[in-house]
C-alpha cells in the first residue's frame, strides 16, 4: 500500500507514557493490538472517531498525536 | 506475525488442504452414466451440498484448534471483537470474492449458451466457488501485512 499522509507519534507517545504496550493502549482504546501494529508502521489511517480516542488515551490534543505527512515513526 | 496474519493463512490453508482432498475423494465416485444423466445430476448436486457442509464444520474446528495452539505458543489470548480495521478488511475481502464468484458464474452460464455439457458449468461453479474463498483469504492476508 501506498504511503499515508496521516502520520502519528505513537510509538514515540506510548514511550513517554511509562513505555505503554501497544496491548494496552489497544485496551484503552477499544481495538486490537493489530490496528495499532498498523497504525504505527503508517499503514492504516484511523476514522476521526478513533483518532480521537486515541489523542484522549495521551491526554494531548488531536494535532500533537496526528499530523498530515509523511509518518516519521518508520 | 499476528494472529490476523497467522488466521488468514491457517485459513488458507485449510482451504486448499479441504477442497483438494474432497475433490481426490469425489472424483473416483463420478458415475458412469452419460454426461446428461439424471445420476450426475444427483452426483453435482450432493458434491455441492456436502463440500459446502463439510467446509463449514472443518472450517470451525480448524478455527477452535487454531486458537488453542494459538494460546499455547504465545501466551496471548485471541481478539474477541473485530473492529475498524478488521471490518474495513473483511469488506474488502468480501468484495474480491465475490467479484471472482460472479466472474465464474457468469463464465458457467457461458459454458452453458456455447452448448458445453452441464457438467462443465458445474465444474466452473464449484472451481469459481473455491477460487472466490482463496481470494478472501489472499485479500485478508495482504492488507493485514501491507496495509489499508
Amino acid at each position: 500500500m501506498g504511503k499515508h499522509l496521516v502520520g502519528n507519534h505513537i510509538r514515540r507517545l506510548r514511550f513517554d507514557h511509562n513505555e505503554m504496550t501497544q496491548q494496552q493502549l489497544a485496551d484503552k482504546v477499544g481495538v486490537t493490538r493489530q490496528t495499532i501494529v498498523a497504525l504505527e508502521k503508517g499503514n492504516y489511517s484511523p476514522s476521526l472517531e478513533l483518532a480521537f480516542r486515541i489523542a484522549l488515551a495521551f491526554n494531548l490534543p488531536l494535532e500533537e498525536v496526528f499530523f498530515y505527512g509523511e509518518n516519521t515513526n518508520k | 506475525m499476528t494472529y490476523q496474519e497467522k488466521k488468514s493463512i491457517v485459513s488458507l490453508i485449510s482451504a486448499v488442504v479441504i477442497f483438494g482432498t474432497y475433490c481426490l475423494y469425489m472424483y473416483p465416485r463420478h458415475p458412469e452414466g452419460g454426461l446428461e444423466s439424471l445420476e450426475t445430476f444427483r452426483y453435482w448436486g450432493s458434491f455441492v451440498l456436502i463440500l459446502t457442509l463439510l467446509s463449514i464444520v472443518a472450517h470451525i474446528i480448524i478455527s477452535i484448534l487454531f486458537n488453542i495452539l494459538f494460546r499455547m505458543t504465545t501466551g496471548e489470548k485471541e481478539p474477541t471483537f473485530a473492529d475498524e480495521l478488521d471490518k474495513l478488511i473483511d469488506l474488502k475481502a468480501n468484495r474480491n470474492s465475490f467479484f471472482v464468484f460472479i466472474l465464474g458464474f457468469l463464465l458457467a452460464m457461458g459454458s452453458l449458451v456455447i452448448f458445453q455439457p452441464s457438467q462443465f458449468m458445474f465444474m466452473i461453479l464449484i472451481i469459481s466457488g473455491f477460487i472466490s474463498d482463496v481470494t478472501g483469504s489472499v485479500t485478508k492476508l495482504y492488507h493485514y501485512r501491507k496495509g489499508v
